[in-house]
């Protein structure tokens, strides 16, 4: 903005600043400006990109230098191109300024989501190494190879049973909380799980379900063993007796979801009008009838949201099996036979081809959220 | 009647919170367990179980004894007047005063443990070491089950720590900006191709990322941007621009038109009503979202992996390596990951008002 103001002509030139500001504001000044700024802008953040690349200064530093640099770069570039923009004649500014606020954003969608989408659907039409087509062989592969077959059974689990723990017991906890009086207490514990990433609840899990091996005097140090032994069990490797592996990594979705489906859930119970809650209850309704009758058809809307997220949540599972198994002893699912396929194997057509199965089971929902938009905003 | 009643309802109560403790105990267990383990001395991890740090009874060891050179180790063993084969003797026998008696090792020990169950009080012995030992870079040394000492190179978590802030840092502020940018387009400014490039954005809210790994990498490796900064950065502005703009056109697009009309009656260009009067206005929003992303990022595993690998490793690449190299190393496994938690739950728990209105709002993500 103050580079701008030095176009207005100064009303007394007598002075040497008063001269160069002036000059500033003719016609090669402006041009020359035009180009330096840029330039300048292009090649302070280029310096900035070659430190952050080749610099040996000490991590901190390069640390504090990348934050800097990112943020001011983003901020700069924003106020230079529309610095530039209002330098044109004033027709041209109008039409293109839009595209200085919302270019940006749609470029890099463009390139980070957008584009690939048409990218990957090429890919899978072609071979590993992306040199020659083989029509649908990848497709072939996906729909019908033993290892992906293994990958939607489990998939199909961790969406019917992740799905409907998650929702089934946020929704008992939203409402049975509600109730008392030390609801923030048992609604935070519970939450609290959605800060915690999913490869640090793997540790924690793999903790619970560890187990040392039979010999004697071995005492076992994960908890789930030590409560079966405890019982007179015989302590079992968890992880690695399939199928029933994955309902013990389904039990770390449960963990972490359910959180985020009681708050939402949560707020929507809390809407329901207390006046019909009164009238039923005046009635000689009890609780569950209550639950069941008024509770549960007011919140319908709210519970298909929260079911929706978390079967997107569910189908995209990667990060908690990738730690836990690696996908081994059957519990395999499709985001991490997607990642072994682009980066052990190297087959970007398969990985591809595979990715777009990822994309065509969650079409159903972004049909949905696109005609749904269209509905809230008629006159957009 | 009226007595009846109130009875039934302080049932219905205690049954309420009964189930509810219950659920949030079992919550809450896992955790406690890393979190204790975490501070145990190294040889207690892999002896005992973390519930050991509670009093309880326990057989503690009191005496040692070696068997003469002339017992048959072979053929049935006579101690403190019981007779048993020495497979027995492994698994310990009850004397008759009360103690009882262990084979210590192999056969060629001929030593037996002589052990009492008493009380034991909480344990003491907690130590910072694991924590120390995870955050750096150089050698260390920690003793194994056995009581071997065991020299390797630590994770260096402090470093990891260091390099997923410069991720999570900008990775926040830079698609804020850029979505604030778009949104205040897409609600307040007339252009071509509006309603399209619109819906597209919506559309985009739940395309699975993984559509975009492969092609991206392959532009990262062609312009040099696989494994730095800028790469993931910009890769997480990709993935994270449609709600980020979603999220903050929907709040923007609600603020007063009254307000933006009298800032362009006064002269304002829309820049100066953008950075003076939109941002301001949006705090609550952009706060929502910045929460969301902060926690997305600092937790993100695969964008990571992926774009920056082992260069630069971010605390979830950390941790993920140690889970996978040392699998058994609880004492590391678990200081590391609070290391990796730290962080998010004090911005969750200070911040969890924000972060809730986020998600409401953006439910409809996947």
């Amino acid at each position: 903005m103050n580079l701008a103001q030095a176009n207005t002509p100064s009303p007394n030139n007598n002075n040497l600043f008063a001269k160069i500001v002036n000059w500033f504001g003719s016609t090669l000044g402006k041009i020359l400006v035009s180009i330096l700024v840029p330039a300048v802008t292009f090649i302070v953040l280029w310096q900035g990109y070659l430190f952050l690349t080749e610099a040996n200064a000490p991590q901190i530093f390069q640390v504090i230098v990348a934050i800097v640099w990112g943020v001011g770069g983003v901020a700069l570039l924003y106020l230079v191109t529309d610095w530039l923009v209002m330098k044109l004649p004033a027709k041209a500014a109008r039409t293109l300024q839009p595209f200085v606020f919302v270019g940006p954003a749609i470029a890099v969608m463009g390139w980070f989501l957008a584009i690939p989408v048409v990218r990957s659907l090429i890919a899978s039409f072609r071979n590993a190494l992306g040199t020659q087509w083989v029509g649908l062989d990848n497709y072939v592969y996906a729909f019908t190879n033993p290892r992906m077959l293994e990958t939607f059974r489990n998939n199909a689990l961790w969406m019917v049973f992740g799905t409907s723990f998650s929702v089934g017991l946020g929704l008992l906890i939203a409402f049975l909380a509600d109730r008392t009086k030390a609801e923030v207490v048992y609604k935070s514990i519970i939450f609290t799980p959605m800060a915690i990433s999913f490869v640090g609840a793997g540790v924690i899990w793999k903790f619970v379900y560890t187990y040392k091996g039979t010999g004697v005097g071995i005492q076992e140090i994960g908890l789930l063993n030590a409560i079966v032994s405890a019982l007179g069990g015989t302590p079992q490797p968890w992880l690695n007796i399939a199928p029933w592996n994955n309902f013990f990594l389904i039990v770390i979705m449960i963990w972490l979801q359910t959180g985020y489906a009681m708050v939402i859930l949560s707020s929507a119970i809390k809407g329901v009008p207390a006046e019909l809650l009164e009238a039923a209850r005046i009635d000689g309704a009890t609780e569950t009838r209550v639950f069941f009758n008024i509770i549960i058809p007011y919140i319908k809307g709210t519970l298909l949201t929260v079911t929706t997220t978390i079967v997107i949540f569910s189908l995209k599972t990667f990060d908690i099996v990738r730690v836990m198994t690696g996908g081994n002893y059957g519990t395999n699912v499709i985001a991490n036979e997607f990642y072994l396929q682009s980066f052990t194997y190297n087959d970007a057509g398969k990985a591809s081809a595979i990715a777009i199965v990822l994309l065509l089971l969650v079409t159903p929902v972004i049909v949905n959220n696109i005609r749904s938009f269209n509905e809230q905003r008629k006159g957009f | 009647m009226a007595k009846g009643q109130k009875t039934t309802k302080r049932t219905q109560s205690f049954w309420t919170n009964f189930v509810l403790i219950l659920i949030c105990v079992i919550w809450m267990v896992p955790v406690i367990g890393v979190l204790i383990t975490s501070f145990r001395p190294s040889e207690d991890i892999f002896k005992t179980g973390w519930w050991t740090v509670f009093p309880h009874k326990e057989d503690i060891e009191i005496d040692r004894v070696v068997l003469p050179e002339d017992v048959d180790v072979n053929g049935p063993i006579t101690y403190g007047g019981k007779t048993a084969m020495f497979e027995e003797w492994q698994r310990g026998i009850e004397l008759d005063d009360g103690t009882k008696a262990t084979w210590y090792g192999n056969k060629r020990t001929r030593t037996l443990v002589i052990s009492q169950n008493q009380w034991v009080g909480f344990a003491t012995k907690l130590t910072l070491e694991n924590y120390k030992d995870v955050l750096t870079g150089k050698t260390i040394t920690y003793k194994d089950a056995q009581g071997n000492t065991i020299t390797r190179v630590g994770n260096n978590l402090g470093g990891a720590f260091l390099n997923s802030l410069a991720v999570s840092i900008p990775g926040t502020i830079i698609p804020i900006l850029i979505a604030a940018f778009a949104a205040f387009g897409f609600a307040w400014l007339e252009f071509p191709g509006r309603n399209i490039f619109f819906t597209i954005i919506v559309a985009l809210l739940v395309v699975p990322l993984q559509i975009a790994l492969v092609p991206i990498l392959q532009d990262y490796v062609s312009l040099g941007l696989n494994g730095t900064f800028l790469g993931i950065w910009l890769a997480h502005t990709g993935f994270g621009l449609p709600l980020a703009t979603y999220l903050l056109f929907n709040y923007i697009s609600t603020l007063p038109r009254e307000l933006l009309e009298s800032a362009y009656i006064d002269g304002a260009s829309n820049f100066t009503i953008f950075t003076n009067l939109i941002l301001p206005l949006s705090v609550p929003a952009l706060a929502s979202f910045a929460i969301f992303q902060f926690l997305w990022l600092w937790n993100d595993y695969l964008v990571a992996l992926v774009f920056l690998g082992e260069k630069n490793q971010t605390v979830t690449i950390a941790v993920a390596r140690l889970v996978g190299e040392k699998g058994q190393d609880w004492h590391l496994m678990t200081a590391a990951a609070f290391v990796s938690m730290i962080l998010p739950l004090i911005v969750f728990l200070a911040l969890q008002r924000y972060f809730v209105r986020g998600l409401m709002a953006g439910s409809v993500k996947g």
